[in-house]
This record gives C-alpha cells, sequence and structure tokens, in this order.
C-alpha cells in the first residue's frame, strides 16, 4: 500500500522536498541546541517552558479533534463521514508523532528520556501524559492501517479492529484531558489552576483539529480528484462552529471569575496577556503578547460568523479563510498565550518576557515539517486507495 | 450496533477518562485526611515521593530566618549566599537568563506576594530577604516530577537525583516558589577565559547541563553532624535557626514556639519547612 506514496505528479515532489528541506535545516538546529544545551533557545529561569511545549499542547489539541471525525462514523453511523473517517485518524498520527518530538527537542537531557519509563512515577501527570499519547499513536496507526488495507483488498475491515476503534474514542478525550492536567494541577500557577482548563482545550480541540482538516480537504478538492462531499463538509461547519463557541464561552467565564472576583493573582495573567502587565517596583509595561491574544480574538470570532454564512452561500473559498482563522486563531490561544502567560508573572511576581530564538524556530518549522510530510505520505495512500476504490465500484 | 451497546460504549468512554485521574485524586484525598487528624509536620504523607516517605515519629528538617537580624547586619546575608554557593559549585553566567541560585534576596512583595499590602512600613518596603528551597512537607516538585529525581528524604529533605534527571522541568513549573534552576548550558565551561564555576570545589559534584538543581538543605553536613552552610556562616548570631521540627527540644522548635512567624504561601498546602520572623 505505501508504494502509493511513491506515485505523483510535480507539484507532490516539490512540496515534498521543500518538506524535507526544512526538516534538514530543524535537524542542524536540533545540533545545534543538543551542543550547546537549551539555553539555545529563548527559554529562562522565569519561563521555563517556551514554543516547543506550547506546540506540544496545542498539537494534542489537534490528534484529540480527529474524534470529531471518528466518533460520528462508528458511533452514530454517520454514512456521510465514510471519506474522512481516515483522514481524522491519520491526522491523529501525524500530530502525536509532532507532540513525542517536540517533547523529545524540550528535554534537557533526552538521552535519559527513558527514565520516565524505567522510573515509572505514578503521581506525575507527565507519566500518564506518556501513556495516553503512546498508547493513541499505538491505537491510530493500528485502526487507520488495518481498515485502509481492507478497503485496499475490497473486503471488509476485520472484527478484531472494531474494540480498538471504540477504545480510541474515550481514549482521545483522554489524551487532552490529562494534557490539561498537566497544568492545572499546579499550585501557585493561577492563571492554569482552574477546572475549565480540560474542558476549554477539549473544547478548542474539537474546533481546530476539525478546521484543519477541512482546510487540508479543500486543498485536496482543488489538487486531486478527492472531494469529501457537500454534506460532510457541512456537518464539519456545525462541530467546529459549536466547538468554537464553547471555548470562547469558557474563556468568558474566566475573564468574568478573573475581573469580577477581582483576585490579582486571577487577573494579572489575563492582563498580560490582553493588556498588557506592569511591573510592581519600577512600573514598566511588558506586553509582548497582546497583539496576538487580541488577534487571537477577533480571528476566532469572524472565523466562527465567516463559518456558517459560508455554508449559508455554499462558498468553498469563504469556508476556507473562516477555517484558516479559526486555525489560526486557536494556535495562537493555545500556541502561545496559554503555556508562556502561564509563566507571567512567576510565582515571585516578577515579569520576564520570553522571544524565541532562531535556533528554537528552526526546531520547530522542523518539526511541523515532520508532521507535514508524515501526513502527505498517509493522505496519499489513503486517497490513492479511496480513489481506484471508487473507480472499481 | 443496538442502542443499549452504544450507550454503554459512551458511558464505558467517560469512566475511562474519569479512571485516568482517579490515582493521583486519590492519593491525595488521602493524605489531605491523614494530615487533617495529624496536624503540622508529624504524621507526615507517605505517598507523595513515591515510597520515599517519612515515619510519623521522624525527623523533620526546618529553619528559621531572623529577618530583623539580617537587616541589623548588612552584608551577613551576602556572606550566606556566597558560603552555599562557591562550596556547592553554583555556577555565576553572569545574566539573568541562565541564572541558578540556591539561596537569594527578594524583596518583600517578591518573596511573600500575598502578604503585601500597599501600606508597608519603610523597612519592609526597604529590606531584602532571603528564600531558598522550603523542604515541603508537601512538596508539588516532587508530586509533579515523571523520575522520581526529585524526592523527599526520610528526614523531610527534598533532595535531586542529577544522574536521573531528564531536564523535563516540569518540577519548575510546579514549584510555587521558584526554588529551582535549571542548567541551560553547561557550567563547567567558560566565556572570555572567565569560567562559570570561579573555583570548582572538589568536595562536592558540578553538575551537566539539561538538568535541574536547587538548595539540599546541605544533607550531606547533617549527616556529619554539621549545620547547613549558610547557617553555619551566620555565626553565632542566631539570624538563621536550623534543626529538627518533630524534636520538640531543638532550637528551632523553641523558637517556633516563642516567636511570631510566617511562612510563604502557605495557603497553598504545600507546608515549608521554612520560617520567617518578620
Ligand atoms: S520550595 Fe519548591 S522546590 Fe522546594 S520543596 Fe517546595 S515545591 Fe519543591
Ligand atoms: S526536570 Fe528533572 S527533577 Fe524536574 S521534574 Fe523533570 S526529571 Fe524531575
Ligand atoms: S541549606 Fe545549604 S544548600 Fe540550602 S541554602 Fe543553605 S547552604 Fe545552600
Amino acid at each position: 500500500m505505501l508504494e502509493k506514496a511513491l506515485k505523483g505528479n510535480g507539484t507532490y515532489w516539490a512540496w515534498m522536498f521543500l518538506l524535507l528541506g526544512i526538516m534538514g535545516v530543524g535537524g542542524i538546529c536540533y545540533i545545534v541546541q543538543y551542543n550547546y544545551g537549551l539555553g539555545a533557545t529563548g527559554m529562562s529561569r522565569d519561563v521555563t517552558w517556551g514554543i516547543y511545549i506550547s506546540q506540544f499542547t496545542f498539537l494534542v489539541g489537534v490528534a484529540a479533534g480527529g474524534l470529531m471525525l471518528v466518533l460520528p462514523y462508528y458511533l452514530h453511523h454517520y454514512k456521510d463521514f465514510g471519506r474522512i473517517t481516515i483522514l481524522g485518524e491519520f491526522m491523529a498520527i501525524a500530530a502525536v508523532i509532532m507532540c513525542l518530538l517536540f517533547i523529545m527537542a524540550d528535554l534537557g537531557q533526552p538521552l535519559r528520556a527513558l527514565n520516565v519509563v524505567f522510573h515509572p512515577t505514578p503521581n506525575s501527570m507527565l507519566f500518564y501524559d506518556m501513556i495516553v499519547l503512546n498508547g493513541y499513536l499505538f491505537l491510530n496507526v493500528i485502526c487507520g492501517w488495518a481498515v485502509l488495507h481492507a478497503e485496499y483488498k475490497g473486503v471488509k475491515y476485520s472484527n478484531w479492529v472494531k474494540p480498538l476503534i471504540y477504545l480510541s474514542i474515550p481514549w482521545a478525550i483522554s489524551i487532552h484531558t490529562v494534557t490539561a492536567y498537566l497544568y492545572c494541577g499546579l499550585p501557585g500557577r493561577h492563571f492554569w489552576l482552574t477546572a475549565v482548563l480540560a474542558p476549554r482545550f477539549l473544547a478548542s480541540a474539537f474546533a481546530a483539529g476539525p478546521a484543519l482538516l477541512l482546510i487540508i480537504a479543500l486543498v485536496m478538492k482543488q489538487t486531486t480528484k478527492f472531494d469529501v462531499g457537500r454534506v460532510a463538509q457541512n456537518k464539519l461547519v456545525t462541530i467546529i462552529g459549536y466547538a468554537a463557541i464553547v471555548n470562547f464561552f469558557l474563556l468568558g467565564c474566566e475573564v468574568f471569575v478573573g475581573y469580577y472576583s477581582n483576585i490579582p493573582g486571577h487577573m494579572h495573567t489575563l492582563d498580560y496577556l490582553y493588556f498588557g502587565l506592569a511591573d510592581h517596583h519600577t512600573g514598566e509595561v511588558f506586553n509582548n503578547l497582546v497583539p496576538f491574544m487580541r488577534a487571537s480574538v477577533v480571528m476566532g470570532l469572524a472565523g466562527i460568523a465567516l463559518l456558517f454564512y459560508s455554508r449559508k452561500v455554499q462558498s468553498d473559498a469563504q469556508l476556507a479563510v473562516a477555517c484558516v482563522l479559526i486555525f489560526t486563531s486557536f494556535w495562537i490561544d493555545k500556541g502561545l498565550g496559554l503555556v508562556l502567560g502561564g509563566f507571567v508573572p512567576t510565582p515571585l511576581e516578577h515579569i520576564t518576557e520570553y522571544y524565541p530564538t532562531a535556533v528554537e524556530l528552526g526546531i520547530t518549522a522542523g518539526i511541523w515539517a515532520t508532521g507535514g510530510f508524515i501526513l502527505t505520505i498517509l493522505y496519499k495512500v489513503a486517497i490513492s486507495v479511496k480513489l481506484e476504490n471508487e473507480k472499481t465500484a | 450496533m443496538d442502542s443499549t451497546r452504544r450507550k454503554f460504549l459512551k458511558i464505558a468512554g467517560l469512566s475511562a477518562v474519569a479512571g485516568i485521574g482517579a490515582p493521583a485524586g486519590l492519593n491525595m484525598l488521602m493524605n489531605k485526611n491523614v494530615q487533617a487528624a495529624g496536624g503540622h509536620g508529624d504524621a507526615a504523607p507517605a505517598a507523595h515521593g513515591g515510597g520515599h516517605g517519612e515515619a510519623p515519629t521522624g525527623k523533620r528538617y526546618g529553619m528559621v530566618i531572623d529577618t530583623v537580624k539580617f537587616h541589623e547586619r548588612p552584608g551577613l546575608a551576602e556572606k550566606a549566599i556566597k558560603a552555599c554557593h562557591s562550596y556547592h559549585n553554583v555556577p555565576d553566567f553572569g545574566n539573568n537568563k541562565d541564572e541558578i541560585k540556591w539561596l537569594w534576596n527578594e524583596r518583600f512583595a517578591n518573596a511573600f506576594p500575598d502578604k503585601s499590602h500597599y501600606k508597608k512600613d519603610d523597612d519592609l518596603n526597604s529590606n531584602q530577604f532571603l528564600v531558598l528551597c522550603n523542604h515541603c512537607d508537601n512538596p508539588p516538585c516532587v508530586r509533579a516530577c515523571p523520575t522520581k529525581a526529585t524526592f523527599k528524604n526520610k528526614d523531610g529533605i527534598v533532595m535531586m537525583d542529577f544522574h536521573r534527571c531528564i531536564g523535563c522541568r516540569f518540577c519548575m513549573a510546579a514549584c510555587p516558589y521558584g526554588a529551582r534552576s535549571f542548567n541551560w548550558r553547561d557550567p563547567r565551561g567558560e566565556k572570555d577565559g572567565r569560567p562559570f564555576i570561579k573555583e570548582t570545589n572538589k568536595l562536592f559534584p558540578t553538575r551537566m547541563r539539561g538538568v535541574v538543581e536547587k538548595c539540599n538543605f546541605c544533607s550531606w553536613r547533617l549527616a556529619q553532624g554539621k549545620e547547613p552552610l549558610c547557617v553555619e556562616a551566620c555565626g553565632g548570631t542566631g539570624a538563621m535557626v536550623f534543626g529538627d521540627l518533630n524534636d520538640p527540644h531543638s532550637e528551632v522548635s523553641q523558637v517556633l514556639r516563642t516567636r511570631f512567624t510566617i511562612q510563604r504561601k502557605p495557603t497553598l498546602g504545600t507546608k515549608p519547612s521554612v520560617f520567617y520572623i518578620i
């Protein structure tokens, strides 16, 4: 089946070589970081996690978001998702691999990573995160491949796959819940210490994951003969739209609790993210994330409106723009603000801002390119099989 | 698939999610009960350190910092810091980003953010306050560490195993006191011919890059029956008093019984072992 990835037109190969090039740059940057230490990044004693861990957190969401394509098909027999379920599973595979790579990139002693396995520590949420992420990867590889392979052979997938598919549904929720628990169980980090963190993670995931998928689907509609179909597209609009609305509702709850209670610890990070936060002693204002976070809110809300409007007028172009807006909005919200914001102010109420270095951005781009590379191969195979099947059918 | 089966699957899904958080949650709940019954410090929970627990009657080392005495003796805090940092080979990179510190000065509003208010007296506003790892009885850093590279000793000291640490920095996110530092670069290196560790002390290991470090209450000295270096540096001033909080006859216990002291962020339930006379 994999041989399908070796056939493609010029654009396909140009795209693959572009990704390979970015991966190469990322690899070189990683060697630099490996030789110098994590000091090659913009992280500091005060902001101890940076863009790696924030990408990780966001991508767990993208992986979990695949659930929104799997669940309707397998649990509710929603037949119109038949063509995209596999895309959801494959997206989850690529996203989880990126998550694992981001974790590795972030470790100070990567060669010791297996200590998490050698010295299992059930009181650490990272221990559970390791289990659920690897488990989810495994489940999606098995299920996705088995189902597609059966389709390739023109038969129905074997019965043993079914329980695994059902298992993958709660499992998807678990990966993002446990990832939220990494943050929301830490005393002294007020911004993260909120029970709505896990629900908010899930809501944004169920919007961002399908949005990315829909973007890819629309691109494929242009570049290949593969069309997910109007009905599935419209259904996805509903899913993305409502999930995005729930996310903003939960964000609104955070804002209300912070500002109405007027408790400084609950307001500080929100101030920092959306308005700028002044240092106690010097009065200096720190606000490097403000433009991003404000843009995130505007893009998110505009995206939701455009999303529903595009369905009304049946415009693919507008739908694509809406999905890009929502995806970008949530990428900023979670892939920047959530993790970086949690470190401002520090537990000692100092303010240190974080700026990623070129090396760090290079590694980040390299990992995204790796994800794109894997995803392209998987989608190429999946689509070739699907199209061939439909031709013979 | 029939509808009962579908319903079952949905419920099974939800319970699986709940189940993942349950062991840790249960663990914490159970500890709560023990503590509520046992009062401060005694009967400390065993489970958080993943087996590195403490017997109910065991030792629990702690410290009282008399900030008044420090403020009466300018330079004493710096002396204590130097004693600690030079012995423990704490590197000086000359910048805030890479900074490593075990014992250092903070202003009142930063050391005690929840006790700071807007009509502080002049002394509180201008003085500096020594901070270090609190060797919490209920340490969030130990709870968060995925490898047990940071763990609680039988005597209550929160220790680091530099050889096991994977450098994930989860403990740094978890510590509500900013007590931990990370080796962002090789501490054994140098810049422009100036080594980061001015004079390496062969009696204490230097660290490799990519691991976390912090104050260890000088546990290696306690084993030799000596006081921590910072306490020793204060000489007979009584500015720092160290000892077993569980021993009612220890000097530290007597100070705690007779003087009004405060802890950093006690509301977080970490039960710090460092107390302050303000
Ligand atoms: S002060 Fe921080 S590092 Fe020290 S024991 Fe408490 S939580 Fe851990
Ligand atoms: S950085 Fe080291 S000590 Fe801290 S949590 Fe990770 S493994 Fe444990
Ligand atoms: S107790 Fe020891 S390690 Fe801790 S600050 Fe004092 S001298 Fe340093």
